[in-house]
């Protein structure tokens, strides 16, 4: 029987190897490229087409791809545990990747352990503003503040007696800022946001649950941030609450009630650093996407019937923002 | 008077803690009745969310929420039927092939909702379903009788699950060859059999809770369930092996999560406070399982044991 229960084992580890297989997507293999660009790869903590912070990374690195600043880009998704991150960055360096970034600002210690055995490999990771002094480690972060604020100002217009709710993961980083830009743009427009921390990146259903509680607390317009946000958005398409997202453009989970999105666009920063490493600079720059410098866009919906006093308040936050005359008091 | 006070507060506050007790109660159901045969089974989270991912699929592609709960329940039945084969053929070691089938559920869904589905897209959800005069009755029908099917279909199964556990011979060769399947088998009884029905019928649960988790919210996402089989697990033991233990347990738990979010939503704790409170569920299972673990409510005895005829 000793024999069966080793069959057995074998059986399930089989499973789970097949199931649980290497989650790069394959691009790597795929995008065979010119040969001129980078090799660039990528570890991030969710799905490379979250509709949020993950996809933000992947989108911009095809986007250099597609620019032929790139040959080849490798993705790793899914990695919410740390250490199963760490070992893919390890692996990537190993592979000989000319740029490897880590997606998460929990993924830190992570590379300040591995970066400095690889001195010829360029690191990046973010969002944070820690190079850790190393000479190739870059690091990269969103003022998602300002694009907050701007769609803050919005949702006090559409609002109405209504209040407003704002659905937060844990009260950290880029999340923390969007969320706060956000309650400071609806304040200066008259408006009421109340947020709530779910304290979790990834619960659909907590995130959901606290949406419905906001709809039937009398809340008339809605936002979120962060991949577990999804939830979230299905509660304002089913009671038909506006929604303003983040990240990347969630039109397309709920055309009907998505109203505009502040989207990533890591393109800005990734230019940069390719533009560095060919010129023989590894790291130790910090960079930020701004309004300003274009790395953060309000895509608006345009199947969406938006008042044009409330876009052109919008659009006034957005100008005044990017030239300096209003702030967003982070 | 305070909102957090009112009826409607109330109302509210209850009928979100049906709402999020549902899947847990459809998962912990199943996974009593397994444990009542001795069978272990710390894969619920990964059937739920195999199940869970092709009811969301089905739906997607067909638009019919009937079809979808179908192919939940199939889903999970048939990871049942390899689970069982794992368990009673092969004889495994049950934690670790429970949580071997977690891993696979786990892979296999996010492999399957990125080669299938790419961007999470929406489906539609249950609508409630109003009983006829009941939910009129100001309050008292708001929180008891307008829910979705799934709600209403996991508290009927309360009863019936009690009645063929404690009523019927099946229920009685349950609990016996949870207790000691050796003097069962010498009656003539198949412990085999038995578990294998148990086993496929927690599994087929698991995959139903999956289910009503993803149609209830209308979307798909990778690890959707964020740990709900394993939750679902404890609250077996919270439940002491008893579909009416289970569905306190799930309720309570359901009821924690939904005054802690109304209470946030609302602005009643904030900061430090709030984060704090967002322990209380997880909190109250751990405080659940202690009390438990002293009084007088043993485990199947045979629980986790393979059985082996001779051994």
């Amino acid at each position: 029987m000793k024999r069966f229960r080793w069959l057995a084992l074998l059986l399930v580890f089989a499973l789970v190897g097949a199931a649980c297989g290497d989650s790069d997507d394959g691009d790597g293999a795929d995008s065979s490229g010119d040969g001129e660009g980078l090799r660039a790869a990528v570890v991030t903590p969710s799905a490379e087409n979250d509709l949020a912070f993950s996809q933000s990374i992947v989108d911009a690195l095809h986007a250099l791809e597609s620019e032929g600043l790139l040959s080849e880009v490798a993705v790793t998704e899914g990695t919410f545990i740390v250490e199963d991150a760490a070992v893919a960055l390890r692996a990537y360096a190993d592979e000989g990747y000319d740029l490897v970034i880590a997606h998460g600002s929990q993924y830190g210690s992570s590379l300040q352990e591995i970066a400095p055995d690889f001195p010829d490999t360029a690191f990046a990771w973010g969002t944070a503003a820690d190079t850790f002094g190393l000479s190739n480690v870059s690091a990269y972060t969103a003022a998602s503040d300002q694009g907050g604020y701007v769609m803050g100002v919005m949702a006090a217009g559409l609002a109405g007696d209504g209040s407003i709710g704002v659905v937060g993961p844990i009260e950290v980083g880029d999340a923390k800022l969007f969320v706060d830009g956000f309650i400071a743009g609806a304040s200066s427009a008259g408006g009421s946001a109340t947020a709530v921390y779910i304290d979790s990146f990834s619960d659909t259903t907590l995130a959901a649950e606290t949406a419905t509680s906001f709809v039937a607390n009398g809340a008339t317009v809605l936002t979120g941030t962060a991949q577990m946000t999804v939830g979230a958005i299905g509660v304002a398409d089913g009671a038909g609450v506006p929604w303003f997202g983040t990240q990347s453009n969630q039109t397309k989970v709920a055309p009907d009630v998505v109203v505009a999105s502040q989207v990533y666009k890591w393109e800005v920063v990734l230019r940069d650093l390719v533009s560095s490493i060919n010129g023989g600079t590894l790291g130790g720059s910090t960079y930020e996407i701004t309004l300003a410098n274009e790395g953060l866009v309000i895509e608006y919906n345009d199947a969406y019937d938006l008042s044009a006093d409330v876009k052109s308040a919008g659009d006034d936050a957005a100008n005044s923002i990017a030239d300096g005359s209003v702030s967003t008091g982070q | 008077m305070n909102d957090w006070l009112t009826a409607t507060f109330a109302v509210v506050t209850i009928a979100s803690a049906v709402r999020l007790a549902t899947p847990y109660l459809l998962a912990s159901m199943g996974e009593a009745v397994g444990q009542r045969s001795g069978v272990l089974n710390l894969g619920v989270d990964g059937v739920m969310l195999l199940g869970g991912f092709m009811a969301y699929w089905t739906v997607l592609e067909t638009k019919n929420l009937l079809l979808g709960v179908v192919a939940g329940i199939v889903t999970g039945a048939v990871l049942g039927l390899i689970y069982a084969t794992v368990t009673i053929v092969f004889h495994a070691e049950q934690g670790i092939s429970g949580i071997g089938l977690y891993l696979f559920g786990l892979g296999m869904s996010e492999l399957l909702f990125q080669e299938q589905v790419g961007t999470p897209l929406p489906i539609k959800s249950f609508s409630t379903v109003r009983i006829p005069l009941l939910a009129d009755i100001p309050k008292i029908g708001e929180v008891l009788f307008d829910h979705s099917l799934m709600a209403y279909a996991a508290i009927l199964l309360v009863p019936v699950l009690t009645v063929v556990l404690n009523k019927t011979t099946l229920g009685l060769n349950i609990r016996a060859v949870g207790e000691n399947p050796e003097a069962v088998d010498s009656l003539g009884v198949s412990v085999a059999r038995t578990r294998l029905i148990t086993i496929v019928f927690g599994n087929a649960m698991a995959g139903l809770a999956g289910a009503a988790l993803v149609i209830e919210l209308g979307i798909f996402q990778n690890n959707v369930t964020n740990g709900m089989g394993f939750i679902a697990v404890a609250l077996v033991y919270f439940g002491a092996w008893r579909p009416a233990g289970v569905l306190a347990g799930s309720l309570l738990y359901g009821l924690v999560t939904a005054i802690v979010t109304q209470w946030k939503t609302a602005g009643l704790v904030t900061g430090a406070a709030a984060s704090f409170t967002s322990m209380a569920p997880a909190v109250l299972t751990v405080i659940a399982l202690v009390v438990i673990a002293r009084r007088n409510a043993p485990q199947p005895s045979a629980l986790t044991h393979p059985f082996v005829r001779g051994h």
